[in-house]
């Protein structure tokens, strides 16, 4: 069944959140939203995980944490990949956002943000380290397959934009 | 059903993992950081994608073959990617126009995909639309970028265009696995999408102030496994590891 819901367990949610993106360690795999669900059955926890790139390396790393995190909470454990619904940036969370702009990387903004920064030479890309929206991007692509590369013409810092994947 | 579904899904998982590979070698070779950066990252998304078609195929063919033994071990022959995608990086605006020429075929026809009866492709398709769109717009930002450009800039990109052109009526023919896998509703009608294809490269063409081919001669082949002389070298490298190192694993 394709479902945009959430299905988790309320007891697994402390230990789901001590898992990180390894790419981005501030942000939590359960702000990022990549959890699907994650249930106990008969004894075992079957979490599923969507990724966020169909190429993203992580998603091997992070299923692996995932099984550690509930070993270690004696949990035994089973990671499933699925693929839809697929994964937006609608869902991280205003926490996993707040966490991306302290860590230096710019949240995602609407479809088309990119686009119009590009095209339109529209400035509403805040710098994550002084505030300013007089910023450029410098190419769609970025460290990551999630991010572009952008400038702040103020601080002049160059830094991530999260790009916005709908 | 079940051989004309695997056939059906190496057809569209080829395209992917021969271009990836190709625009993967731009690694460290890119004209500039930011490009160099930018195609290896749509490499990325292309190997991503196509892991998702073979671990399907593989499940499919359930014959004891791994999505790598899919990917890594076959014959040229046995590749069904159309010759597009397998054409050399000569320079940049060649390896742009390979690109666009593909990213609109494809993005037209993963919106269809998306509809399939076979939930499977479907998801995948609405996963690798989203990524798509990002490849569609930088190669179509360098058509735009190279042709209203330079004199040098653009007799490159018109050169690429013209000579690149003859591969695009391929992306357009159907397979034996196509008729079969239209007819069952899990397939995209390719025949369909060719005038909206033209439709969209004519226009970001004119918009580059590049002149659209009149040629009436196109190649094909790849779709029956017969390729240009480009990919067995192409072949050689992807295989390398396997065919050096067999059974080898990370």
């Amino acid at each position: 069944m394709i479902t945009t819901e959430q299905h988790i367990d309320p007891k697994l949610i402390p230990i789901l959140e001590t898992v990180s993106d390894p790419e981005i360690p501030v942000l939590s795999i359960m702000d990022m939203g990549v959890v699907r669900s994650a249930l106990i059955e008969n004894g075992i926890v079957k979490v599923q995980i969507t990724p966020t790139y169909s190429g993203c390396p992580a998603m091997d790393v992070i299923g692996d944490d995932i099984k550690k995190a509930l070993k270690d909470a004696g949990y035994k454990s089973e990671v499933e990949l699925i693929l839809s619904p697929a994964w937006t940036t609608d869902w991280i969370t205003p926490r996993g956002r707040k966490a991306l702009e302290d860590y230096g990387i710019a949240a995602p903004l609407g479809a088309e943000a990119d686009k119009d920064v590009l095209l339109h030479g529209k400035r509403i890309v805040k710098c994550p380290q002084c505030g300013s929206t007089n910023t450029k991007m410098v190419s769609q692509f970025g460290s990551t397959a999630c991010k572009a590369q952008f400038q702040c013409d103020d601080c002049l810092e160059p830094f991530d934009y999260f790009k916005c994947l709908k | 059903m079940k051989k004309s579904l695997y056939n059906y899904i190496l057809g569209i998982a080829d395209n992917s993992l021969i271009l990836g590979q190709r625009i993967g070698e731009l690694c460290g070779h890119g004209p500039s950081l930011e490009t160099d950066i930018a195609c290896t990252n749509i490499s990325l998304d292309l190997l991503g994608q196509v892991r998702s078609y073979y671990q399907y195929a593989a499940k499919i063919a359930g014959d004891g073959r791994t999505e790598d033994d899919i990917a890594m071990l076959r014959k040229e022959r046995e590749y069904v990617n159309v010759l597009l995608v397998e054409q050399p990086n000569t320079d940049f605006a060649y390896t742009m126009a390979r690109h666009f020429l593909f990213d609109e075929y494809h993005l037209l026809f993963l919106t269809e995909l998306k509809k399939s009866k076979d939930m499977t492709l479907a998801a995948i398709a609405t996963k690798c639309i989203k990524e798509v769109r990002y490849h569609q717009r930088f190669s179509s930002d360098w058509i735009r970028r190279l042709g209203d450009g330079t004199e040098e800039s653009q007799n490159r990109m018109q050169a690429a265009i013209d000579d690149l052109w003859t591969y695009t009526d391929e992306l357009f023919h159907q397979t034996d696995a196509d008729k079969a896998m239209v007819s069952e509703g899990i397939g995209v009608d390719v025949t369909k999408l060719k005038n909206a294809y033209y439709e969209k490269v004519n226009t970001v063409l004119e918009e580059s102030t590049l002149t659209i081919p009149e040629s009436k001669y196109f190649q094909k082949g790849g779709k029956m496994g017969i390729h240009t002389e480009h990919m067995g070298f192409l072949l050689a490298e992807l295989q390398y590891m396997q065919r050096t190192y067999p059974n080898m694993e990370w």
